[in-house]
């Protein structure tokens, strides 16, 4: 590796290294581990109530299933992973502004392009971490609450490992796509909320969208990618002309690109003005 | 050289700098006017943190417009008093070199050297939230020499410094410019700038009004009295000594008994008395700062006096 690449990975590395310790120890922290416990202390208290009280048991491990992929869209989805991601990725560059400490990442060598890269990265990190953390948790607890060996069957069978492995590929593209638009939004506008609101309706609209409109929308293809549909007779809307993952995965991951560029651009041209932040 | 030509930057409809053609050479340069005449804002368009509204800046032959050169050879002390949060001294050092992509032995060795060269190791250890004024304004030089930089430059870098300090951050700046670099800093404070500076640059409302070396406007200064505010444990033994000195004009004891405010003429004489009184007396020293008011008034005498060149 030549001396100037393997500078910009020590740049980016030492970006990550100051970010992650923000994400994770700074006070901004405090309402993502409060997002990130809320379906831990659902699912924590359904297991202990069936495992200590013998209460509440599911009749069926389908049941489970199904009840977790309501929870999951619904709850963990657009709830904890959304709004985790603005709270992860909105300060990535707006929080520096405020807290007035950008110049210090300004006043070293780095591309602009590289910096923003390297935050999205830290950010990503963090996520991926925090809400990964929380889908596998909770289905743990989902399946543990019926003691290990379910647990592990459920865990060591091809449907089983399927079904996890889907709902955190679900989870690290949702973290993917609205961190994307999050930290754009965070430098393109002075209160990201009302984007971060907006888009949330949007989001949440999307199954009352048509076909075409329903297309503009990251949520459409995380819902697309869910390993468990409902039964017609549950009454959840049902996700109609769902994308194919060939579409879905490369289509967020496109997403990403495309927004991490107009962030990149952004940065580029940000002038260091506190004072009337 | 440092270079801007033709630069003008207006925040919206408010004036910045305007028309602004400037050549620095290596040493020291100060960059002198009352708050807001612009003397950040040519700073930071000098760094490449602020963009020209029209005109260009060149930094030793690199535009300021591309911070992935221009700041290896740039270091900047700014004025924004904020950290990285729960870093001690030594750690934001270490942090600020790494983001310059130095090796984690050069990152050691240079955060190791600069901290020494500010006078900082005894306390590199502590967490920089816990530090006073002067200390968090000494790790902010640290961090912009750490990584050797040709063009220092430092936004009001003696502001919250005790004289003993301020000395030692002068000998500094001297150091770093009998090197050959660039130092460039700002200060609204002309006494300051009249003992360290080779060069001096005036700007009022975001023209600059003068230019050239120190001896010419030294003596226009040295006329001009001066009011420097002090805060200490015993004011009358200040007061009783500065009487001594032919250069006094007035003196205001305050109220609570823990500080004054002087009018001199010769601020040196006054500055050298108080170290005298800090060394043989035991002062307790908290605070020496002079009073923007009367630096108004020599700027406004300078004003008047030469008018707007631009």
């Amino acid at each position: 590796m030549s001396e100037a690449r393997s500078a910009t990975v020590r740049q980016v590395l030492a970006v990550q290294a100051l970010e992650l310790r923000k994400r994770f120890l700074g006070k901004r922290a405090i309402p993502v581990y409060l997002l990130a416990l809320i379906p831990l202390m659902l699912f924590g208290g359904r297991a202990v109530a069936m495992l200590v009280f013998g209460q509440g048991r599911s009749d069926t491990i389908a049941q489970d299933s199904v009840v977790y992929a309501a929870i999951f869209r619904v709850m963990i989805l657009r709830f904890v992973v959304y709004f985790g991601c603005v709270a992860v990725f909105v300060p990535l560059f707006r929080g520096d502004i405020l807290d007035r400490s950008l110049h210090y990442y300004f006043l070293v060598p780095m591309r602009r392009s590289t910096l923003t890269l390297a935050k999205y990265l830290s950010g990503l990190a963090a996520a991926l971490v925090l809400f990964c953390g929380v889908t596998m948790a909770t289905w743990v607890l989902l399946y543990g609450a019926h003691g290990p060996t379910v647990l592990f069957e459920r865990l060591l069978s091809a449907r089983g490992a399927f079904e996890l492995g889907s709902y955190l590929l679900v989870t690290a593209l949702a973290c993917v796509g609205y961190g994307a638009v999050f930290l754009t939004a965070g430098v393109v506008f002075r209160n990201p909320i009302v984007p971060a609101v907006a888009i949330l309706i949007w989001e949440g609209i999307n199954a009352l969208l048509p076909p075409v409109l329903k297309k503009v929308s990251v949520i459409h293809y995380l819902e697309s990618l869910c390993p468990v549909s409902f039964p017609p007779e549950s009454g959840i809307a049902i996700l109609a002309d769902p994308a194919s993952p060939w579409v879905s995965i490369p289509g967020l991951l496109l997403l990403a690109a495309v927004l991490l560029a107009i962030a990149s651009r952004r940065v580029a041209r940000l002038e260091v003005l506190y004072g009337v932040e | 050289m440092i270079v801007f030509d033709d630069v003008s930057k207006f925040y919206g409809e408010v004036l910045g700098v305007n028309r602004v053609s400037l050549t620095i050479a290596p040493g020291i340069t100060s960059l002198v006017g009352p708050n807001g005449s612009g003397k950040t804002t040519l700073m930071n368009l000098m760094a490449g943190l602020l963009r020209p509204t029209k005109g260009r800046v060149v930094v030793d032959g690199t535009p300021s417009d591309r911070p992935e050169v221009l700041c290896r050879k740039l270091g900047y002390c700014t004025q924004y008093d904020a950290f990285p949060p729960g870093l001690t001294g030594y750690e934001f050092l270490h942090a600020t070199l790494r983001l310059h992509g130095l090796s984690e032995r050069e990152c050691r060795d240079r955060s190791a050297r600069a901290i020494a060269r500010v006078g900082l190791t005894d306390a590199a250890g502590r967490r920089v939230a816990g530090y006073s004024k002067g200390m968090r304004q000494r790790i902010r030089l640290a961090q912009a020499i750490a990584h050797d930089p040709h063009v220092v430059v430092l936004d009001e870098p003696l502001n919250g410094l005790d004289p003993m300090a301020r000395a030692e951050t002068i000998a500094v700046f001297r150091q770093l410019a009998d090197e050959g670099r660039f130092v460039v800093l700002s200060s609204h404070i002309l006494h300051e700038v009249d003992l360290l500076s080779d060069r001096v640059i005036l700007i009022h409302h975001g023209y600059v009004v003068a230019e050239g070396k120190i001896a010419g406007v030294r003596d226009e200064i040295e006329e001009h009295p001066v009011q420097v505010l002090v805060r200490c444990d015993r004011p009358s033994l200040v007061a009783s000594r500065i009487f001594e000195l032919d250069s006094a004009v007035e003196i205001k004891i305050h109220d609570d008994r823990r500080g004054l405010l002087v009018h001199t003429r010769d601020a040196d004489k006054f500055y050298l008395l108080l170290n005298r009184l800090v060394l043989e007396h035991g002062l307790d020293l908290e605070a020496v700062a002079p009073a923007d008011e009367d630096v108004q008034a020599v700027y406004t005498y300078l004003i008047e006096k030469d008018g707007p060149t631009s």
